[in-house]
């Protein structure tokens, strides 16, 4: 995910193969990749439905009761489920990844793995603990 | 655009640590848990109480539009590389950033216009 190469429909004098739009199926590696990929458009989902909340709170106590009871709609459920599953799938990929994509050395030696890991999920734990505190604190 | 890209990599890379974090336990109350009645949701009142502090608007802001970012950002190149279509490739940066900035206006709006 760079600069933008500059894609051509057609070249003259190379060949290419017809790839087809399941390839991501063939593999296993490639389906979770590509799972991984799309968690992005429930990520999109959540936001606009924490938009939405914002929308109805803005407009008053009926417009809000409208929203909760929309999402305990069978139709909701299913979709938050899903996206759910999602989110969480999307949260553990990008922490597991963050030891490869960002390098921290320390007195010139590398923190291990391992370490910012553990960062990373105690730093999920604490700000989910805190959300929920707030959350819930009425 | 090359000269953004490394914004939108940002953008993208904070969005997506805002969604990893945080979206997990707001979608699992907001979705789940208070849908379901496991727990009960805060009333209008309480929660219009907290978005009148300027740190939970800041909050919401960067909670709602970072992750938009995130999402177009990689969805952009989901598209190209699932559905094929490297010819699209402007029309789908305009559409996916477009709608991200969309998305971002309006929070920024609401929460701007909240009393």
């Amino acid at each position: 995910m760079s600069a933008d190469p500059h894609y051509t429909l057609y070249h003259p004098r190379w060949y290419r193969r017809r790839v087809s739009v399941w390839w991501w199926l063939q593999k296993r590696s490639y389906t979770a990749f590509v799972l991984r990929e799309l968690t992005s458009v429930f990520v999109a989902f959540f936001a606009v439905v924490y938009l939405w909340q914002l929308r109805a709170l803005t407009q008053g106590p009926e417009a809000y009761g409208q929203f909760l009871a929309r999402l305990t709609t069978p139709l909701f459920l299913a979709l938050d489920t899903v996206a759910f599953l999602f989110v969480l799938f999307h949260a553990i990929t990008w922490f597991n990844l963050t030891p490869k994509a960002m390098v921290v050395r320390l007195r010139g030696k590398r923190v291990p793995d391992w370490l910012i890991l553990s960062l990373n999920y105690a730093a999920w734990l604490v700000l989910s603990g805190a959300v929920a505190f707030v959350l819930l604190r009425e | 655009m090359e000269r953004i890209t490394p914004l939108l990599w940002l953008l993208f890379s904070a969005g997506g640590t805002v969604a990893a974090l945080l979206f997990p336990v707001h979608f699992f109350l907001t979705g789940l848990a208070f849908p379901l009645g496991w727990l009960e949701a805060p009333s209008y009142e309480f929660l219009h109480r907290l978005l009148t502090h300027p740190v939970t608007r800041l909050y919401l802001f960067f909670l709602i539009s970072l992750p938009l970012f995130h999402w177009a950002h990689r969805f952009r190149y989901t598209l190209y590389d699932g559905l094929q279509l490297k010819h699209l490739t402007a029309l789908i940066a305009v559409l996916c950033y477009g709608a991200a900035l969309a998305g971002t206006a309006m929070t920024a709006y609401l929460l701007w216009v909240i009393s």
